[in-house]
């Protein structure tokens, strides 16, 4: 125990003791900034002193301290199902359809996904043709992925891509949509294809679901739109982001949300068309804060 | 023990199997009550004589006790099978129960329909297939995911993110000669401060080559861009050129498509190493751009 709060216990009166202690703690603060403004200064006159400073005072994060996963160096062998977009480059040709019996809340977030999805197409699901159904459909139609929304209680909790022909199918929770209009200072969207930057997808699983997201988007972005789609991966969450940039000099860049933001979690990996699991999360893998499986 | 007596007991004192309403009507969670109402008629305890309908395993079964077996509880309930067929079905209990009171045989054949209706609609339930996969999610486990969330949203700094890659990008030439979306003062910056650069690293490339790439691996810290280190240290226009001719060949190996790879082999070459001849080269990769894609910072 400190000296401080050594002679705090000694007071026995309650508002005496906040007192003294509402003292000490604005003495402490007072020179924290005493300090601060000091080094500031300091470094100010030799700006050495704050890259030495920053290069040695690195805090440890969870995203540092992660578990390894051997996955992450490694080269990924052999081919996937996205192989075939890669290859012979054919666009992508998108369904978006949601549960049956959907309500509201679905339609709307639809309407979000269709302002940036490519070549996307809705259909409004019908209660008598289950997935399989709709994936046959979807083929004979040379649809490239099929997506379906989840919405219960009237909220969307989840997007399930199913990649065709013949898989994989991925299923995400979804949290926190914003829509791009709830976004203070948004811009609005043109038409341009927009950029793709996918980051922190390291491990194989990781990678495998960044492969999803490339096939998503056409390959060939218009620049000119100025328009970059983010999804970045940070301790599992994959965070949606669209924003529109300007470089302001050859090291700043500005940027403007356009929106809409919302979270992805992966839930599920399955091969083909909902068979085999070949992935799923459980609540028992979160008990170690700092192994990620993305 | 008289029903009465029971029955007695049952309503003004204490029963295990009563659940108390606010309204009028009590209810009885007995598993042989016939209509699932704590009343005088309904009351599977108080009553010696007594039948109803159950559901065994899929199975329909008519139970009924009598004032004779009273003695012996293990043998109290003698139970029939009911027939699958449902109006065969209503005529064995109508047979079983032919003098009982008209109470109960009305209450039997009621119980019976609802279960027949239950089984049929398990049926169709299970026949189809379930779109939606159901997991229960504890409050507890909601709520860390939820702050989880929220803590790896602020460690993201996201758009830090993006304004570093968008540099990269502007940097390493991946928009090509004439970018559409850089102002051309900008642009000009940039390509002095590559033309620089270059300079520095060809001083530096005569000294040693390979720590130089090692120095270059270290300052991008992306594990992606490692692999065509080796291979291609010196790689002329035309060699280059060539490779790309063989490795679309053979690019069964590499999960990448042509286009992207070479792409990014390109772009990957035009960072790293011999940067003397990078000028020309840089001119060759744009004439691939149209179909070429840039696009993403994973590769496969």
């Amino acid at each position: 125990m400190s000296e401080d709060a050594k002679t705090l216990k000694r007071i026995k009166n309650k508002q005496q003791r906040q007192k003294v202690y509402a003292e000490l703690k604005h003495e402490k603060n007072k020179a924290k900034h005493k300090l601060r403004a000091e080094r500031a200064k300091e470094e100010r006159s030799n700006p050495e002193l704050k890259t030495e400073r920053l290069a040695t005072n690195v805090p440890e994060t969870l995203d540092s301290k992660r578990v390894f996963d051997e996955t992450i160096a490694e080269e990924v062998e052999g081919e996937d199902e996205f192989n075939e977009i890669f290859n012979n480059s054919k666009p992508p040709k998108i369904l978006l359809t949601t549960n049956h019996k959907a309500k509201k809340q679905a339609y709307e977030f639809a309407d979000l996904l269709m302002d940036f999805l490519p070549n996307v197409t809705f259909v409004k699901r019908k209660e008598q043709f289950n997935i399989k159904d709709m994936v046959k459909f979807c083929n004979n139609r040379e649809y490239t992925d099929l997506i379906i929304l989840n919405e219960f209680n009237k909220k969307v909790t989840g997007l399930t891509f199913i990649h065709l022909p013949n898989g994989p199918t991925f299923y995400f929770s979804i949290t926190s949509i914003t829509e791009g209009k709830r976004i203070s200072g948004h811009g609005r969207a043109t038409n341009h294809t927009p950029e793709l930057i996918l980051n922190n997808f390291n491990t194989r699983l990781g990678k495998t679901v960044g492969r999803l997201f490339q096939s998503i988007f056409p390959k060939n972005p218009e620049f000119q739109g100025r328009q970059v789609i983010t999804l970045h991966n940070q301790r599992d969450y994959i965070f949606f982001r669209r924003h529109r940039y300007l470089f302001k000099s050859d090291e700043k860049v500005g940027l403007q949300e356009i929106g809409p933001q919302f979270t992805l979690k992966l839930r599920r990996l399955q091969k083909g068309i909902k068979e085999e699991t070949e992935w799923e999360f459980r609540p028992e893998m979160e008990k170690d804060k700092r192994k990620f499986y993305l | 023990m008289s029903d009465d007596v029971i029955w007695q007991v049952i309503n003004h004192q204490f029963c295990a199997f009563k659940i108390k309403t606010d309204k009028e009507q009590n209810f009885c969670r007995n598993e042989y009550n016939v209509t699932g109402f704590c009343s005088r008629q309904s009351c599977p305890l108080a009553n010696a004589r007594y039948a109803t309908v159950k559901n065994i395993e899929g199975r329909l079964y008519l139970y009924m006790k009598t004032a004779e077996r009273a003695h012996l509880p293990s043998k109290m309930w003698e139970r029939v099978k009911l027939s699958k067929n449902y109006n065969k079905a209503l005529e064995q209990i109508d047979d079983r129960l032919q003098y009982w009171q008209k109470f109960l045989i009305h209450k039997c054949k009621q119980r019976l329909t609802r279960l027949t209706q239950v089984a049929i609609t398990e049926r169709r339930l299970a026949l189809r297939e379930d779109e939606r996969h159901y997991v229960g999610v504890k409050h507890k486990v909601k709520r860390r995911e939820e702050n989880r969330e929220r803590k790896a949203l602020s460690a993201a700094k996201i758009e830090k993110s993006i304004e570093k890659e968008l540099l990269e990008r502007l940097k390493s030439g991946a928009y090509g000669d004439k970018p559409l979306n850089v102002d051309d003062k900008i642009w000009k910056k940039v390509l002095s401060k590559m033309d620089n650069q270059q300079e520095d690293i060809d001083d530096e490339d005569d000294v040693d080559l390979v720590s130089e790439d090692e120095d270059e691996e270290s300052d991008e810290g992306e594990v992606e861009y490692v692999e065509d280190d080796g291979e291609d240290e010196l790689v002329d226009v035309e060699d280059l050129e060539k490779w790309l001719d063989d490795s679309s060949d053979e690019s069964e190996s590499e999960s990448e498509d042509d286009d992207e790879s070479n792409d990014n082999d390109k772009k990957r070459k035009s960072q790293d190493n011999n940067n003397k001849k990078k000028r020309p080269r840089v001119e060759i990769e744009y004439e691939h751009e149209p179909e070429s894609t840039l696009q993403t910072n994973i590769l496969y």
